[in-house]
């Protein structure tokens, strides 16, 4: 038989209905595939062989039964470790929750499973999400599957290097600050954070909750937006998750559509052989009938140090919850306050401590106004931006790292260096908008990803440009 | 901006949180530097007309306050270090 793990999830639903191989069989393939290339890269902390054969058994008896079955019923998944799956250990990478098991199903976990998805295992990340290399995992590095003495990507390293390994068929992963988008590039597959609200976050161990997102990783466009269609929608268990009223025209070829580059994004420090592979994307934009408008955002230069202490603000709070007392690591001292202390201390890595310190300290009295609030306002300067961008343009096209993937190693012990990978793609968070990262070209062998930002809720629009963009970049 | 020994332990103490010498030490170097970066901030000019800072435009859509069976406590409970008859159990706290 062909290799079953190459295929998209397009192409097993077809083989699935035209009875040319099962679940099982396809689920066995990936779970072969993981124990035979996962100890080189790393991508997944567990994997449940079991679980995967009984549900693959159970999708397997519902596509004997019945003529209709949905799109991503029987279709091996991955999924980030953040994101809660019953029964299963849920780490987010941290020793702080090493022997931790998920009381309930995240709602974008209940909703795979009502299509009868295939669960093979949890994937990698930087600890709690912290971190653009998933090199802060507390339990191992994944390697990138081009060059594995590279990173991944971060923070969603391990989805990424699932899908492009041929590991799963799909995975899920979370956006705070371009932890989708980024591994998705250095890995070569595509990577959706959609707009804030579009997907329920209830069951993703909150980083910072002004900013996460959930979202796929696929081997197409089309795959990602299959995925993205089952886990959207509004969800009761998450205030923030609306439901989206899409009547926008789908895009079928890109003649008129104004697409904007902002200088702001190709300027010093943009690596000159990824500056060619996006303007070559560009250029194949414009042959194809699209106008291409400079724009600037002139806010964007803020954007690093806006995001990290809005986002170490609300980290503080959200790890609060760790304190040794409802779940996972917990060490004992003589006095309540000893045991918080002591758990967090022993519990939390290095990067998180530090999050939890600035955010501690951007937050406290006689520091707030200078860093907190002062973030909010140059927030809000960069929503401004992308305001007025979209009033000119429909779409915007930019790098989604200034480089392709580093060295293991090579920023591990510079944590503003780290920081500063995310600079084209947390204005994204901060702005709330969705944005999609798209295989474009290669350096050497190591890919490298466009990135397309459309204005909020407008995903249906975002990936049928991204879907046109695939056409011409492969 | 450099921030002291004594700061980094202070916010520690804020922030519930152990850290060893070493820690303390790599920690006053590492937020020095980053805080250094976050200056860049007071470049920035003032929004103009914003009164309220409004992180999105998402409506408030908050569920009814009513109470719903949930049947997971006894599993919340058990994920617990430490619990005794349904409830987490802490150390006494006066």
């Amino acid at each position: 038989m062909a290799d079953l793990t190459v295929l998209t999830i397009k192409e097993l639903h077809e083989g699935f209905k035209k009875k040319q191989f099962t679940s099982m069989e396809v689920t066995k393939a990936y779970l072969d595939a993981i124990e035979k290339k996962d100890s080189k890269i790393g991508a997944y902390l567990s994997v449940d062989n079991e679980g995967a054969m009984e549900q693959a058994m159970a999708a397997d008896k519902i596509m004997a039964t019945q003529k209709d079955f949905p799109a991503l019923c029987g279709v091996p998944c991955s999924i980030k470790d953040a994101i809660l799956v019953k029964g299963q250990k849920a780490t987010s990478a941290s020793k702080i929750l090493e022997n931790y098991e998920a009381s309930y199903d995240a709602t974008v976990i209940a909703r795979l499973k009502k299509q009868n998805a295939v669960i093979l295992g949890k994937t990698n990340l930087d600890e709690f999400a912290m971190g653009a290399s998933t090199e802060n995992s507390a339990y191992k590095v994944t390697k990138n599957p081009h060059d594995v003495s590279r990173v991944a990507g971060g923070s969603s390293g391990g989805s990424a290097a699932s899908v492009a390994a041929n590991m799963a068929a799909y995975s899920l992963g979370s956006d705070t600050g371009g932890s989708i988008r980024l591994p998705a590039s250095y890995c070569g597959v595509v990577g959706l954070k959609p707009t804030y609200g579009a997907v329920s976050r209830s069951g993703l161990i909150a980083l910072a909750s002004s900013l996460d997102q959930i979202g796929p990783f696929a081997k197409t466009v089309e795959d990602a937006q299959m995925v993205f269609e089952v886990i959207s929608g509004k969800d009761p268990l998450d205030a923030t998750s609306v439901e989206i009223t899409n009547d926008k025209p789908q895009i079928t070829n890109l003649k008129g559509l104004k697409i904007g580059i902002p200088k702001e994004y190709f300027a010093k420090g943009l690596d000159k052989e990824v500056e060619v592979i996006i303007k070559n994307a560009i250029q194949k934009a414009k042959d194809a009938g699209a106008k291409i408008i400079p724009i600037s955002l002139p806010s964007v230069a803020y954007a690093v140090a806006c995001y990290y202490i809005t986002l170490a603000s609300e980290a503080s709070a959200n790890l609060a919850r760790f304190d040794g007392i409802r779940y996972g690591l917990s060490v004992q001292g003589k006095t309540l306050l000893d045991t918080y202390q002591k758990s967090r201390g022993a519990g939390f890595g290095a990067e998180p401590k530090r999050r939890i310190m600035l955010g501690t300290y951007s937050l406290s009295s006689g520091y707030y106004d200078a860093y907190y609030k002062k973030a909010q306002q140059v927030r809000e300067l960069i929503k401004q931006d992308f305001t007025n961008a979209f009033k000119k343009v429909d779409v915007i096209f930019s790098p989604v790292s200034p480089y392709p993937a580093f060295k293991v190693g090579e920023k591990a012990q510079d944590p503003l260096a780290m920081y500063l990978v995310d600079i084209y793609t947390v204005s994204v968070n901060l702005a709330g908008l969705p944005g999609i990262s798209l295989p474009a070209g290669t350096v050497g062998k190591l890919p490298v990803g466009l990135q397309i930002i459309a204005n909020h809720f407008q995903e249906s629009e975002l990936l049928s440009i991204a879907g046109a963009m695939e056409n011409m970049l492969q | 901006m450099m921030i002291s020994n004594d700061q980094v332990k202070h916010i520690a103490k804020l922030a519930r949180l152990e850290l060893t010498e070493k820690e303390t030490q790599k920690m006053q170097q590492d937020m020095s530097v980053i805080l250094d970066y976050f200056d860049l901030l007071k470049k920035a000019k003032k929004p103009a007309g914003i009164k309220k800072i409004k992180p999105l435009p998402i409506e408030k859509a908050t569920r009814k306050d009513k109470a719903q069976k949930s049947n997971i406590e006894g599993d919340l409970v058990a994920a617990a270090p430490d619990s005794k008859d349904g409830f987490f159990k802490v150390k006494a706290i006066l």
